[in-house]
């Protein structure tokens, strides 16, 4: 009789280790515990310094901008939807691709995603936090955004619950709570390895609060696995429903170029290919800076750009299918959309477009460029300034000449609209240095389960 | 009279350098009899929950009611908000726009399961704690590094002071330890 199929053993394609040999729990736990614990390097008040200078801008902006109103940016009828929306798509996308490292990665067991997660996950937050900022600043009267809400008030009104707007109240919101709980959820045995190992008083008491008295028990660790596997099965669908309801802001409303159905999976292609982007910018400096390159390997760096190539594809796709659409709806406004978006006002906004998120991604079809940090950090570059330009496109070209010729007008963002822009980089890097000096950008916890023989020595084939 | 007070004894605590170590230990004490056993580590090990014989999580449950408690909440008050509290006829559209209302109540399911997720982790596992006897062994600040810990209760039947010890050292144990309570 033949032997069972099942039984055979299966050849295996050789995969490059995830984390570099020779590390143990406790090297694993020094390394990067190090990394806060060590004194603060120099370049790192340097760079600090320079983000709070920039998050100053946004001080300044936001400041006038109360004072004066949002007539100091660039928005007038007909386009009244300028750099703040603009802005916000482009920020909330940037964060999408830290909740699918987080998430969904881990639900596919892709085990090298525990070197990047923690890092993208605060890369996360903090583009949240950045992009919450345009809508509400957009209100005009920011400091009654609560009524964005439903709360019983004496006004005795509610909100609109058929608006996309409200929507994206709550799938923002949403969204920034829950990556919010992951986060910490996460956080939480490290602080626990902080408060053991740090020598100042004031850190063990800081970490101390914040790991909770985690004490690494088995019982805890098995609700804990249990809680964490449940939130990231939460967040997948989440992070696919958050930039859905992003471009329902477009996509509902009849202006030619938005009225689409191909919009909620374009934009989440979109989300996760600058998202992936803004995580090699990021994490390839600090890669160096930190000399985690035993963590951070190469395997990481192709499957990142891989990752990249692919959603950049889908969304070379979506930019063919809108101009096919144009032209096979018959519909003379689409149709007139997109020759004005190609050969308009704004055709060298769409040209630069096509340069930095069509042709320039190609690149990493190379595996050299998919595995030299400096091309690769150069690509990344350009695909998140061809995804800034995309959201500019597709919010300017479709307002600035819709369906009356005498309602027609240009749009440019003023010096207010730059710096508030500027500024929200600022505010994301100077969260971002705060982050690595004080936090564990890599999660220890998960690292050590990562190294040989971990998991004990009858499952062997856990400590490959 | 002068009595020196001598702290009650928590339970003896054993050190071990691997996952191996540990899980043999568990399972030679259950073997024993212990049943007031309580293993540490620096991360989890789905083997020391298998030998310590721990019950399924309820962590599944409570993100499931959770999830319904969002889910019809949210959707209760859009209902709620557009056909009791405020309703507005505009051009003679149904008030019940179902469709509408499936993205906030599809929010409001995650938000309540996730919240429950967190909430109900630190509830089962009795978080926040900012005292336990562990913290009074000096080597269990190891236990969040990279060494592995099993602890008897003093409250479990079979537990003696020093037949335990002997116990827990004939097992291999790096040290064995007590924990004052």
């Amino acid at each position: 009789m033949a032997t069972p199929e099942s039984a055979l053993p299966v050849p295996q394609p050789y995969r490059p280790p995830v984390i570099a040999p020779g590390y143990t729990p406790g090297t694993v736990t020094d390394k990067i515990s190090a990394v806060v614990l060590q004194r603060t390097p120099k370049w790192w008040y340097l760079a600090f310094g320079l983000s709070f200078c920039l998050m100053m801008v946004f001080l300044g902006a936001v400041t006038w901008l109360f004072l004066k109103g949002i007539g100091i940016w660039g928005v007038n009828e007909p386009v009244g939807w300028g750099f703040a929306i603009v802005n916000f798509v482009w920020w909330i996308g940037i964060g999408h691709a830290g909740t699918l490292i987080s998430a969904i990665l881990l639900l596919l067991r892709q085990e090298w995603r525990t070197s990047i997660n923690r890092f993208a996950e605060a890369m996360t937050l903090f583009a949240v936090a950045c992009a919450g900022m345009f809508p509400v600043l957009h209100l005009g009267r920011p400091w009654l955004a609560y009524w964005l809400f439903p709360y019983p008030n004496t006004m005795g009104i509610w909100p609109q619950f058929r608006s996309p707007l409200i929507w994206d109240v709550f799938a923002v919101s949403t969204y920034a709570t829950v990556s919010l709980l992951f986060w910490y959820v996460g956080l939480i045995p490290d602080l626990a390895t902080l408060r053991d190992r740090s020598k100042k008083r004031i850190a063990q008491i800081l970490y101390g609060f914040g790991a909770m008295g985690w004490r690494g028990s088995a019982a805890h660790w098995h609700n804990y696995e249990s809680a964490y596997l449940l939130l990231a099965g939460l967040a997948t669908p989440l992070v696919i429903s958050v930039h859905t309801v992003v471009s329902f802001d477009f996509a509902i409303g009849i202006i030619p170029g938005w009225h689409s159905t191909i919009f909620p999976p374009y934009f989440v292609a979109g989300a996760i290919y600058d998202g992936f982007a803004m995580v090699i910018t990021l994490a390839l400096p600090l890669r160096a800076a930190f000399g985690l390159q035993d963590f951070i390997t190469t395997r990481h760096l192709q499957n990142m750009a891989k990752v990249m190539l692919a959603t950049g594809l889908i969304v070379v796709y979506g930019y063919g299918i809108e101009i096919f659409f144009a032209f096979y709806s018959g519909n003379q406004y689409e149709k007139f959309m997109i020759l004005n978006r190609i050969t308009g006002p704004y055709h060298g906004q769409w040209l630069a477009l096509i340069v930095c998120n069509a042709l320039t991604p190609q690149l990493l079809w190379f595996r050299r460029v998919r595995t030299s940090p400096v091309p690769l950090w150069c690509v990344a570059m350009v695909v998140n300034v061809g995804m800034w330009l995309e959201r500019f496109v597709i919010v300017i070209t479709s307002l600035h000449r819709d369906f009356l010729p005498s309602s027609w007008g240009m749009y440019r963002g003023t010096v207010w609209d730059w710096a508030t822009f500027a500024g929200t980089i600022g505010l994301f890097l100077t969260l971002l240095f705060l982050f690595i000096r004080f936090l564990p950008m890599i999660s220890i916890a998960e690292m050590r389960a990562m190294t040989p023989g971990a998991q004990g020595s009858e499952f062997p084939e856990a400590a490959e | 009279m002068n009595v020196e007070r001598r702290p009650a004894v928590y339970g003896l605590m054993a050190e071990f350098a691997d996952p191996d170590g540990l899980i043999r230990a568990i399972r030679e004490s259950r073997q024993a009899g212990y049943r007031r056993l309580e293993a540490y580590t620096p991360y989890p090990i789905e083997q020391v929950s298998e030998a310590l014989a721990l019950p399924r999580s309820k962590m599944p449950l409570l993100v499931l009611a959770g999830g319904l408690i969002g889910l019809a909440g949210g959707y209760y008050l859009q209902y709620w908000v557009n056909l009791i509290a405020y309703p507005m006829n505009v051009g003679g559209r149904p008030m019940h726009s179902w469709p509408a209302f499936i993205v906030p109540t599809f929010e409001m399911t995650i938000l309540c399961a996730a919240l429950f997720a967190v909430l109900g982790m630190f509830a089962l596992n009795g978080l926040p704690q900012p005292y336990h006897p562990v913290f009074n062994v000096p080597r269990f600040a190891a236990a969040s590094r990279d060494r592995f810990f099993l602890l008897i209760e003093a409250a479990d039947p079979r537990f003696d002071r020093s037949a335990t010890a002997e116990f827990l050292r004939r097992l291999d144990a790096r040290e064995v330890a007590q924990v004052d309570d």
